[in-house]
């Protein structure tokens, strides 16, 4: 038994890994529900997105053109769930479903039909990746991190070697918190996501400030699945969000809508993606054998236990799910 | 305010949606080089063309039958139930224990065993997000689609360990024993001397689905507690003053909708596969929600989206085969069902509103 491999550096790198599209698709709804859209519809973007990026760095072998296309791509989504919402005032939870089944459809169509490759895109190698950064003075070969020093380890392989988008999403928490908490804008976006009677009464455009939202949502999901099929794989597969964007939902009412804790309860649920890929850590920490299909479902049991409210309340954004109406 | 004629609103409306979405399949399919003209007539040949093809069709409209009348009971009390898919693998899992566990000497009993059991089943996956929304407030929505997570887990696990069969590689139960077997749809139209193809899927479970229409028919709108369902529906503050409980009202509604999505298991499960398999429901769950929405969350409205349902699943299994269309494209057609009927419906009705109102102008 031996519980400090729990925290074996080769984990942890993986837990970055898998937290990065967790964490903006996060971000992504957390921009969304906080101004009073819900948004089940993150995975759909992701997917979208994913493929998007996918097939444009194959055809045009340039991961920003790629980049690009999954941006554009997610903000189409993103505005058809905003008429849906907030022009035609129908049910944001329905959109959000119908645009999970198009994405899901629609990507796997379309890559059969340019690629014929069975619902995935080519292989993306060179330029049509994003690279990992390599910090001054890091170490890159898998045999000299596994021999150097703790302190080099972490550098070279938590701090060092990842891809911009990484690093973009990591950046985003702080970036959020100063948008939402710091500035007029944010300000603005919470209280439409509570009181948008009171915003109107102030003169501020509901469906302006509710639409910037859900198209702020919509980047960050593009970037989101941009990050899983150019820089987590190299390319675009069937359904591969697997999930993803429900996991990040999960995440949000974990964080309760607030982007430090959207940090912490996506890199936990990133931490425990990537033990479930490392059964045998598990085993060697706590001796005995620890179902992978318990640490699959462990993400969506805390997140019923939070929504239980058993520990600690997760309370909404007030307003959430609700089309504003001017007149009553 | 004036409005628009019932029949409009019962049948122009889903009909107009209904054509918006083929119009924009129709877009994709020209854009992916195929002619959807040919894609229609091999769908309505393969779907619809021989009895065969029909029992393929009415196969998938039962699934889709019982997860549509899951998802219209819980929107009757203003409840979204997407879990309908986990609740659905949780039936299998009930039918495949009663099949395999209890000696049953006919196939009759064993249909009544297996449908309690997937009933039950699927209720209690619903009970506890039905008792997290009714107590603590837990998001209903949010907690079925953790709950259809948990589900998949939960059956990956028993598939690859405890009730895996002995000395097989798949991740299966063994094969139910023959006395559960129910007849196919032929043995019972032949009794009546109507020849239908014996090969095909559709078995016995669609009549049970038909009678499930006529249950929850009776259920909303012939009793006191579908009455009290709608009321809570349209109004919680209405239905809390006249003296309905309201805990009661979403627990009991979110059990009977659960029952129902589990109740599809009777059908795959115990009708079709004959033991159960990894990944049965096959997003049957999920085209519940069109269902309902289609049908109108009524029952008849239910019955026949589910067989406009079952047909584009039938059809579109048969464009994979013959043209370079997959069938995926189902997903497209149904998420855009959703998309037209659900989120945009105000975006269809009102210009079928005017229209009419227009039209009575000019008439008076």
């Amino acid at each position: 038994m031996n519980i400090l491999s729990l925290f074996d550096i080769a984990v942890l790198d993986g837990t970055i890994r898998l937290a990065v599209p967790l964490l903006l698709a996060c971000l992504a709804g957390l921009f969304s529900e906080r101004a009073g859209i819900f948004d089940i519809g993150l995975e759909g973007k992701m997917l979208a997105a994913a493929f998007l990026a996918g097939a444009f760095a194959a055809v045009s072998g340039s991961v920003w053109v790629g980049l690009l296309a999954a941006i554009a791509g997610s903000l189409v989504l993103s505005v058809v769930h905003g008429l849906a919402s907030i022009t035609f005032r129908g049910n944001q939870l329905i959109s959000g479903v119908a645009i999970n089944f198009f994405a899901a459809g629609i990507t796997v169509v379309i890559a059969q039909s340019w690629f014929a490759q069975g619902g995935r895109t080519p292989q993306l190698s060179g330029g049509a990746r994003f690279e990992p950064w390599v910090f001054p003075g890091a170490l890159t070969k898998i045999r000299e991190i596994a021999q150097a020093n703790f302190p080099m380890r972490v550098y070279s392989e938590l701090l060092s070697g990842h891809t911009t988008i990484t690093y973009i999403a990591f950046l985003a928490v702080p970036l959020t918190w100063w948008i939402l908490f710091r500035t007029r804008f944010g300000l603005r976006l919470r209280a439409v996501g509570e009181n948008p009677a009171a915003v109107d009464t102030a003169g501020i455009s509901v469906v302006r400030l509710r639409y910037s939202a859900v198209l702020i949502c919509g980047i960050l999901c593009g970037i989101a699945g941009a990050y899983l099929s150019t820089s987590l794989q190299a390319g675009f597969t069937k359904d591969m969000t697997a999930g993803r964007g429900y996991i990040a939902l999960a995440a949000l009412i974990f964080a309760k809508w607030r982007p430090w804790y959207a940090l912490g309860a996506t890199l936990l649920f990133g931490y425990l993606q990537a033990l479930a890929l490392r059964p045998d850590i598990l085993e060697k920490a706590f001796g005995v054998r620890v179902q992978v299909q318990l640490l699959d479902a462990l993400p969506y049991i805390l997140t019923v236990v939070i929504l239980a409210g058993f520990v600690g309340k997760a309370i909404p954004p007030r307003a959430g799910g609700e089309p504003y109406v001017k007149e009553r | 305010m004036e409005r628009m004629p019932k029949w409009a609103d019962i049948v122009l409306v889903p009909l107009v949606s209904l054509i918006l979405a083929a119009i924009l399949s129709a877009l994709v399919i020209l854009a992916i080089g195929e002619n959807p003209w040919t894609a229609l007539k091999l769908m309505v040949n393969g779907a619809l063309g021989s009895t065969y093809a029909w029992g393929y069709t009415l196969y998938y409209a039962t699934n889709f039958i019982f997860t549509g009348l899951a998802v219209s009971v819980a929107f009757h009390a203003r409840m979204f139930n997407i879990g309908g898919e986990g609740q659905a693998m949780l039936g299998g899992l009930g039918v495949a224990l009663v099949c395999l566990y209890i000696p049953w000497p006919h196939w009759t009993l064993a249909l009544i065993g297996s449908a309690v059991g997937a009933a039950l089943f699927g209720a209690a996956w619903a009970l506890i997000p039905a008792y997290l929304q009714a107590k603590r407030g837990s998001h209903i929505v949010i907690t079925t689609i953790m709950f259809n997570f948990i589900a998949a887990a939960l059956l990956n696990f028993l598939l690859i360990g405890p009730i895996k069969a002995e000395g097989m590689m798949e991740p299966a139960t063994a094969k139910f024993p023959e006395a559960t077997y129910l007849p196919n749809l032929s043995e019972v139209l032949g009794a009546v001397g109507i020849p239908f193809s014996h090969t095909s899927p559709a078995n016995v479970a669609f009549l049970v689905a038909v009678a499930a229409c006529f249950a929850v028919w009776a259920l909303i709108w012939k009793t006191r507690l579908g009455y009290a369902i709608r009321a809570f529906g349209k109004s919680e503050p209405a239905a809390k003053y006249a003296g309905i409980n309201p805990t009661k009202i979403i627990v009991v509604s979110m059990l009977i909708s659960g029952g129902l999505a589990g109740m599809m298991a009777v059908n795959n499960v115990l009708g079709e596969a004959e033991r159960l398999v990894l990944n049965a429901v096959e997003g049957a769950g999920f085209i519940g929600i069109a269902v309902a929405l289609m049908g109108r969350n009524h029952p008849f409205g239910v019955f026949l989206a589910a067989i406009l349902f079952g047909f584009l699943y039938q059809g579109g299994a048969e464009l994979s085969l013959w043209t370079s269309i997959p069938r995926e494209m189902v997903i497209v057609i149904q998420a855009l069902v959703i998309l037209f009927t659900g989120a945009l419906d105000d975006m269809v009705r009102a210009p079928i509103e005017r229209a009419f109102m227009a039209f009575r102008r000019g008439q008076a």
